[in-house]
């Protein structure tokens, strides 16, 4: 941990996305994995942004539009296919 | 060591990339035999965009508009927008990014009538939340004048319960997340939405909101930090 090149937890939690996302240069990669196996508050976070982008992901999907609106697009849709060139 | 903050790219080499941006070819655009049914009048390949991409339409129009009503009608707004301009699309863009594009300037549009807020620039508004919050407040370190250990934890994070999937989601925790997404900057919140939430890839979301690369995971960082942060109460094992 003497090693000057070591991150700064500080510095390495503000680096998760760029890291997620491959994004970092080598040697600061090289740096972060370097740091992480010895760092358990570090490999903590990271695995809580790990689980926070899960769960985003699995909020409910289940928008969906009104049968009437959907009826309304559908009409839209034949009205523009029988007048192909409106008028601008 | 304590360089807290990256470069803030300035508004000109956004805009630069925007007009540089990498433009994906009709023949690259996973929806181009959709399009060509579409010009031709096929009312299928109508519904059949109508019935996959509305949900995704009226969860981003949510997230600018505050109310369902409203974000149905954006929705429905875009899609009437989209057949007027059908002929005029040059398939320099995706049909989704173009689409998409179509239902944000829509959006804005009524967001702004009603909360009667001054237009500002999607380049402005990005520079504006690039900078802000660190994903921890800095007491949660030790000083960078500290002999042994200069900017390692002094309160790291306590471990979080595991549990399963359908748990994780309790109502509660669903709604908390909810909450703090809705709580987020716009752009922040764009951008975390289509890439955590609907999962887009990040040049996806670069081509749609116009933003540069670096800027979309500073903007993606910032919302993940303070979504994680939102979480923490409810996910942090209580200590015995
Ligand atoms: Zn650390």
């Amino acid at each position: 941990m003497t090693d000057t090149d070591d991150l700064a937890c500080i510095e390495l939690v503000e680096l998760v996305t760029d890291y997620l996302e491959d994004a970092l240069e080598p040697d600061v990669r090289a740096r972060f994995e370097q740091h992480l196996p010895s760092c358990p508050g570090c490999e903590e976070h990271l695995e809580q942004v790990r689980r926070t982008i899960q769960v985003l992901g699995a909020l409910p999907q289940d928008e969906r539009l009104s049968p009437q609106t959907r009826a309304r697009l559908l009409d839209a849709f034949r009205e523009w296919r029988a007048h192909p060139q409106p008028e601008a | 060591m304590g360089d807290d903050s990256r470069p803030a790219p300035t508004v000109d080499e956004e805009r630069a990339a925007v007009d540089t941006a990498p433009t994906d070819a009709a023949d690259a655009d996973p929806d181009a035999r959709l399009l060509v049914r579409l010009r031709a009048g096929d009312e299928a390949a109508f519904s059949e965009l109508v019935d996959r991409w509305s949900a995704p339409m009226l969860r981003v129009a949510l997230i600018h508009t505050g109310t369902r009503a409203v974000a149905e009608e954006a929705v429905q707004d875009t899609w009437l927008a989209v057949l007027q301009g059908l002929d005029r699309f040059e398939g320099r863009s995706t049909l989704r990014t173009w689409v998409f594009r179509i239902l944000l300037y829509t959006c804005r549009g009524k967001a702004e009538r009603e909360r009667r807020v001054p237009p500002i620039s999607d380049v402005q508004r990005s520079a504006g939340e690039m900078t802000g919050r660190r994903a921890f407040a800095e007491d949660r370190f030790l000083p960078s004048d500290h002999p042994h250990w200069p900017g390692h934890w002094s309160q790291p994070p306590r471990s979080w319960m595991r549990t399963p999937d359908d748990a994780l989601l309790g109502s509660e925790l669903r709604q908390h997340l909810s909450q703090a997404v809705a709580a987020l900057p716009e752009r922040q919140r764009q951008v975390l939405v289509l890439r955590d939430v609907e999962g887009w890839t990040s040049e996806e979301v670069c081509r749609l909101l116009g933003v540069l690369p670096g800027n979309q995971r500073v903007l993606l960082h910032r919302a993940r930090s303070t979504v994680r942060a939102a979480l923490e109460p409810y996910l942090t094992v209580e200590r015995p």
